[in-house]
């Protein structure tokens, strides 16, 4: 069978798989949704005011949770996918067949993709439905790139991550320890106008503040051109790259909680 | 392709050695399989047992020795290499989110010459739970559909690791046929286990790991009572005689319940003198009983000295 062919059915097994699993269906697909809802409902939607002025708070809700939804279906959705099969001694296994590497990650990557894009989707059906956000349209290419940036680097830092999760108990504190401070202090639940300029500085080298306002200037309905984000573009690719290249040489195949 | 012999060995393992930090878990161990065969491979836990299946199966580097599976080095064994060989792991191997048609379609997507999903599902004689998810499998099915795994490629040679741990005996049968059906479809299998009666029931040969080198190859029925090994005469002579006044007897040991142990590699000789001595007095020989080893007492045997390298020596 070609590799192509391999990596077809390994994607349509992965997405099962995804779908099987309530928990991750509940972090990835149903809890942005909600976060979304609830904010908007709380803090109400108004002009931003501010850096943003005339532009609606959902307006930038919608992207600031897409972003959670995408670092949830790639980042935390690959790091604990993976520890879990190496743990169960699946990926060991696996190794024991003539399948070239690659497509067993490939999988998983693109069920991440599968799920983050239907996620986007419902999040700016609700955001256009319900708030009143307006869609990017012009800047549709930015908002699309900058989606498949962000899903492939924190893709590769996910992977790159197991090789510091020692077991699948470790798994959900482990990820979360990680994401949650950094939807703090990049403008997901909070607007960054609020912190520190230090704490800005410092999240601006982190890879969620790019993702998060490079999605946002797709959505801001002031942006003139294609919506690319140059800049935070870079630095994300960046910490893409440095995924990669962490995952390629440390990632590891075999159970680690129990001697193989 | 040219690791192809018709007539070659499966496996050939030459001086392998391997060591962590500074124990030597395998030191110098050498052992040949023949294609077709079912070899066993028998040893206590931490003989160096995983360790050389792992070498073989590619998933450990070695630190010296020679290799060769199916013809290649298991360091060189590339996807085409891959794909000849089946694999069953000690732990459970499958997603168990996927069921077990779902699980063998992918993994039949992994392999270039796969057998048939439906032909797999029954060979394994899981066609009733072909659609439950593996995580709802028990032990036994799951264990079964490892082995569905190991041959949904086809492969030519099957490590199978253990294959049996925690089956009940009914089971366990089902799974030994399974196996035997193996040789019959003329697949190599290199069984590891430590269960003594598996390894008697269906390996051709069978080695015994020690201290990290084989101390005992061979058909199992000539390693139960080859003739370097010893039979054992055991009675319970009347209380009133003393059996040590046999004289020029062989050593007899009494154990406190009254029976009278002989071990000799001459069991007819020393059977006729206890005999004609008996007869001569008179006594009648309560309980004699003539046993030869079963394969588990030379394996008992072996293994039982504390000092883990004494046999190896």
């Amino acid at each position: 069978m070609s590799d192509a062919r391999t990596f077809a059915v390994q994607l349509r097994a992965d997405l099962k798989v995804f779908v099987r699993n309530p928990a991750a269906l509940f972090f990835t697909a149903i809890l942005p949704v909600i976060f979304l809802t609830l904010f908007v409902s709380i803090f109400g939607n108004n002009r931003a005011g501010g850096a943003y002025g005339n532009i609606r708070v959902s307006t930038l809700q919608v992207p600031a949770f897409i972003a959670l939804a995408v670092v949830s279906a790639s980042f935390v959705g690959l790091a604990m996918g993976l520890v879990s099969l190496r743990e169960d001694g699946v990926l060991k296994r696996v190794r024991g067949t003539p399948v070239a590497p690659w497509i067993v990650f490939a999988g998983r990557i693109g069920t991440a993709f599968v799920s983050a894009a239907i996620v986007t989707a419902i999040l700016c059906a609700i955001g256009a439905m319900a708030f009143g956000v307006t869609l990017p349209t012009t800047t549709l290419p930015g908002l699309v790139a900058t989606l498949a940036v962000g899903a492939a680097s924190f893709c590769a830092l996910g992977i790159a991550y197991t090789r510091l999760i020692p077991s699948e108990d470790a798994g959900p504190a482990m990820t979360n320890a990680v994401v949650l401070p950094l939807y703090f202090i990049s403008g997901v639940f909070v607007p960054v106008s609020e912190l520190s300029h230090g704490l800005r500085t410092v999240a601006g080298l982190l890879p969620v503040k790019p993702f998060v306002d490079a999605l946002t200037v797709a959505f801001d309905p002031r942006t003139t051109g294609a919506g690319f984000a140059g800049g935070d573009l870079a630095v994300l690719a960046g910490w893409g790259a440095a995924g990669l290249l962490l995952a390629v040489a440390f990632f590891q195949w075999t159970p680690r909680s129990h001697a193989g | 392709m040219a690791a192809h012999p018709a007539d070659g060995a499966a496996i050939e393992v030459d001086g392998l050695r391997k060591s962590y930090g500074g124990f030597e878990a395998v030191r110098g161990l050498s052992l040949h399989v023949r294609r077709g065969e079912i070899f066993a491979f028998l040893g206590p836990n931490g003989a160096g047992k995983t360790t050389t299946v792992e070498i073989m199966e590619g998933f450990r580097r070695r630190d010296a020795g020679d290799v060769r599976v199916l013809g290649v080095d298991p360091e060189d064994g590339g996807r085409d290499w891959r794909a000849r060989i089946g694999i069953v792991l000690q732990e459970g191997q499958a997603q168990p989110k996927l069921t077990v048609r779902e699980t063998l379609a992918l993994w039949s997507a992994y392999y270039p010459r796969p057998k048939p999903v439906e032909e797999t599902i029954a060979l394994v004689g899981l066609g009733e739970k072909a659609d439950d998810r593996v995580g709802r499998l028990s032990g036994g099915q799951r264990r079964r559909l490892d082995v569905g795994l190991a041959l949904i490629g086809d492969p030519e040679l099957i490590f199978l690791d253990e294959p049996t741990t925690g089956f009940d005996p009914v089971a366990r049968r089902a799974a030994w046929a399974v196996i035997a059906d193996l040789r019959d479809l003329g697949k190599t299998v290199f069984l590891t286990t430590h269960y003594l009666d598996e390894a008697q029931e269906l390996a051709d040969r069978v080695a015994i790991i020690k201290g990290g080198v084989i101390v005992a190859e061979g058909p199992p029925e000539s390693l139960g009572a080859g003739s370097t090994t010893v039979t054992e005469i055991s009675f319970v002579p009347p209380a009133e005689v003393d059996v040590r006044e046999m004289s020029g007897g062989p050593a007899i040991d009494v154990a406190p319940d009254g029976v009278a142990r002989i071990r000799t590699e001459l069991p007819t000789r020393v059977l006729a003198e206890l005999c004609g001595w008996a007869a001569g007095r008179g006594i009648e020989l309560e309980r004699l009983e003539v046993t030869r080893p079963t394969l588990e007492d030379v394996y008992l045997e072996l293994v039982r000295s504390d000092e883990p390298a004494a046999a190896a020596s």
